[in-house]
């Protein structure tokens, strides 16, 4: 017992060393190679930081296009997704009252044109993405409060749609931010 | 075919194909072989030399525990006053507090035991100095330890008559050394030039395009979420664990950690194969294995794919799946696959919130943690298919008269019952706790604690039962994910999931321990034409309804509690 105490307390010592010291500093020191230092990557516009390319902002204004509801508010202090159960009534309410909000800000569009991401809370309550269908369905009121051609901002969405992996993995997506910037330097 | 689709099937391809030569690295390291991470060999010496071990030295089952056990009690005491302290130690600079008693007792458990229920969230909830000494050290011993354990084992397997399983200290070095470490560093590397941050910046303060301001939390992240994905323990740097954009950043991302949650479980299984030479054996777990994994898997993906009916009705598209706690970079299908991977192994990070998947996907992941053997957790998860083995044994020597053996040892009663009444704790923890938690939540909901019982819950009805039977499933079996509405960070859940997790966690170690001691002490009986071949398909076949049996008989009435009702409800 008191061998096995003296080898623990010895080890524990050393594979603390290797664990917690050796290996995150060797990957703190790695990552100044990476793009962004290890410290997440950033935009800039005009010379200001405006956001990180993997962190999701909210966007409330009718002149962008908005990114998905989150249950964090956007604020990357934190993170959390809504938790709500598939069957939850509260939560139904609270989606049915999306559509309609997304309805009454988007005229001419019908309630089977909108992805269900576009009213469902993300995971992270962080997330950077939309579908294309999520992008494209917005196009229309984009058009109309920015005083600019359906058909231009048509083809700024599809310029910055990302293909899945390989061409063939996963979902294709449109980051909102990167549009957004896009949409502001169009004018 | 569908991206989706293809993104899934190649991922799990990918997963078989690396864990092959890994298992055949694995076995080699353990019996001494020549490998390619022959440099490691001064360190492991150096470690040996400072710490007093002599690599050499032989144990029995309970010297073997001992010594594990031993080390694990300190561990858990200088996590638990670390996560008390953490405001009064460096590397603080978001000024995080430190944790209060009861929650850093169910930190430092949960970690121990190679766990991640986070009754808090990384961003406030710990500091970089508790982050790395404490959640990151703890990943890899506490995976080591399994890992460890295992060897012991097949060391009983491996001779004919021993009372010696090898030396606990030399295994657990080389576990870290010569497994976690460098794949972790792999792993960590490809994330860092992925995006995720691994400097030791606080937080970001930034105004958005919009004109918010928001802060964005940061710090050296990539390398304790290498090892929470390779050591099984789940534990994510943010609160929401992967779903996280820093902690997952793409697609291929999603991809690397869905492989990395896999790797270790399913190549041990290969390893096993190899260190007793009996490749058919491994052959036969993992086809077993991959047969249940592969229909819940279906079960998940096809649900998750399909939508929310709730949601269909309100008359939207979901043409993309049920998109409620998911996100768009890893799509319905790779979230579906993470979260039957993550709770086959008990890793328990995840990609998607659970609370928010459709009733029988819900369900089928509740499961998998009550199967808790489908690979599982690094090293953990064998021993528990083991006990399986031992009890599909004795039935079929029962059912065809002849007397039960494994690998040339004679399984008597005693044996037996070991083996028995570990199972029927995971089931006994499991419903009593549920049922205790459930009588709180209905009958005394004011009681003036911390969070009102009555406040527990994040969604009524048969969902809310869910989320109460998932949180003591996920405890018991070591797998740290959680229905996370739960508001599960106060005294009574803190108190009573950290004694599930410690029971969930060493009983399950030393029960086949100490039935693999008994046996391996026995007379050698050499294999005969009479004798029951557990290398088998028949034999397979045979594991396979003994776990779905005992899983359906132990589990299946408060399933149809929760989930069951929930689908019939909504569909």
């Amino acid at each position: 017992m008191k061998k096995n105490l003296l080898v623990s307390v010895k080890l524990t010592f050393v594979l603390i060393l290797i664990c917690a010291v050796v290996f995150p500093f060797l990957i703190a020191g790695i990552s100044k190679a990476a793009p962004g230092g290890g410290k997440g990557e950033t935009i800039t516009v005009n010379g200001k930081v405006v956001g990180y390319e993997k962190i999701g902002q909210s966007f409330t204004d009718d002149k962008y296009f908005w990114g998905r509801p989150s249950a964090a508010g956007y604020n990357a202090a934190g993170s959390g997704g809504s938790n709500k159960g598939p069957s939850n009534p509260d939560y139904l309410q609270l989606v049915n009252g999306r559509i309609d909000s997304f309805l009454a800000h988007n005229p001419g569009i019908k309630k089977e044109e909108i992805p269900s991401e576009m009213v469902t809370a993300s995971g992270s309550g962080l997330d950077p993405d939309i579908s294309p269908e999520g992008a494209y369905v917005q196009v229309k009121r984009i058009a109309t409060v920015q005083n600019l051609p359906e058909e231009k901002v048509r083809a700024l969405v599809k310029k910055h749609i990302q293909k899945p992996l390989a061409g063939i993995l996963g979902p294709s997506r449109v980051n909102v931010l990167k549009l957004n910037i896009a949409l502001d330097e169009l004018k | 075919m569908n991206n989706e689709l293809s993104g899934v099937i190649l991922i799990f391809l990918l997963t078989v194909i690396l864990a092959y030569p890994l298992g055949k690295y694995i076995a080699n390291v353990f019996s001494g072989k020549k490998t390619l991470t022959g440099f490691m060999n001064p360190v492991e010496r150096l470690i040996f030399r400072l710490s007093g071990i002599n690599p050499a030295e032989s144990m029995n089952w309970k010297q073997f525990l001992k010594a594990m056990l031993t080390i694990n009690l300190l561990w858990l005491v200088y996590a638990f006053f670390l996560l008390l302290f953490q405001d009064k130690l460096p590397m603080n600079p978001d000024g995080n507090a430190g944790q209060t008693p009861d929650l850093a007792f169910n930190t430092a458990i949960s970690f121990l035991v190679n766990c991640n229920l986070q009754h808090y969230s990384g961003e406030s909830g710990l500091t970089y100095f508790t982050q790395l000494f404490v959640i990151t050290f703890l990943q890899f011993v506490s995976a080591g330890t399994g890992i460890a354990v295992l060897i012991g084992l097949l060391n009983g397997l491996k001779e004919k008559t021993t009372n010696n399983l090898g030396n606990f200290w030399n295994y657990l070095v080389k576990s870290i050394t010569r497994i976690l470490l460098p794949l972790s560093v792999i792993v960590a590397v490809i994330l860092v030039f992925n995006g995720t941050p691994a400097g030791f910046d606080g937080k970001d303060s930034i105004t958005t395009l919009q004109g918010d301001s928001v802060q964005v939390s940061r710090g050296p992240a990539a390398g304790m979420i290498a090892i929470k994905q390779l050591g099984t323990n789940g534990g994510g740097w943010f609160g929401v664990n992967s779903a996280h954009p820093l902690e997952n950043p793409s697609y291929f991302t999603n991809a690397v950690e869905t492989i990395s949650i896999l790797l270790i479980p399913i190549a041990l299984v290969f390893a096993l194969g190899f260190y007793l030479n009996r490749k058919k054996l491994a052959k036969v777990i993992f086809g077993v294995m991959t047969f249940l994994f592969v229909i819940f898997c279906s079960i998940t993906i096809y649900y998750e794919l399909k939508g929310n009916p709730a949601i269909d009705k309100l008359g939207v598209a979901q043409s993309t799946g049920s998109m409620e706690g998911k996100e768009v970079r890893f799509g319905a299908a790779a979230t579906a696959l993470w979260s039957v991977a993550t709770t086959s192994t008990s890793n328990g990070s995840v990609n998607g919130m659970h609370d928010s998947l459709t009733p029988i996907s819900g369900g089928v992941v509740i499961l998998d943690m009550m199967v808790n053997a489908l690979y599982g957790g690094v090293g953990v998860g064998l021993l528990n298919y083991f006990i399986f083995i031992i009890i599909a044994v004795f039935i079929s020597g029962l059912m065809v008269g002849r007397t039960p053996e494994f690998m040339g040892h004679k399984v008597e009663a005693r044996e037996v019952k070991i083996a028995a009444l570990v199972t029927l704790l995971s089931a006994f923890l499991i419903k009593a706790f549920t049922a205790l938690a459930a009588y709180m939540v209905v009958h005394h909901p004011e009681i003036a604690w911390q969070v009102k019982p009555g406040a527990w819950l994040n969604n009524p009805s048969y969902h809310g039962f869910s989320e109460i039977l998932y949180e003591y499933t996920s405890a018991n079996a070591n797998n740290g994910s959680g229905f996370e509405g739960l508001g599960d960070n106060n005294p009574f859940w803190n108190i009573t999931t950290g004694i599930v997790l410690l029971l969930g966690r060493y009983l399950p170690i030393i029960a086949p321990m100490a039935i693999m001691g008994l046996l391996a002490n026995k007379k050698f009986i050499p294999e005969s034409p009479g004798t029951l071949r557990t290398d088998s398909g028949t034999f397979g076949m045979m594991t396979l309804a003994v776990i779905i049996i005992i899983t359906a008989l132990s589990y299946l009435p408060a399933l149809a509690l929760g989930p069951l009702a929930e689908y019939f409800s909504l569909y």
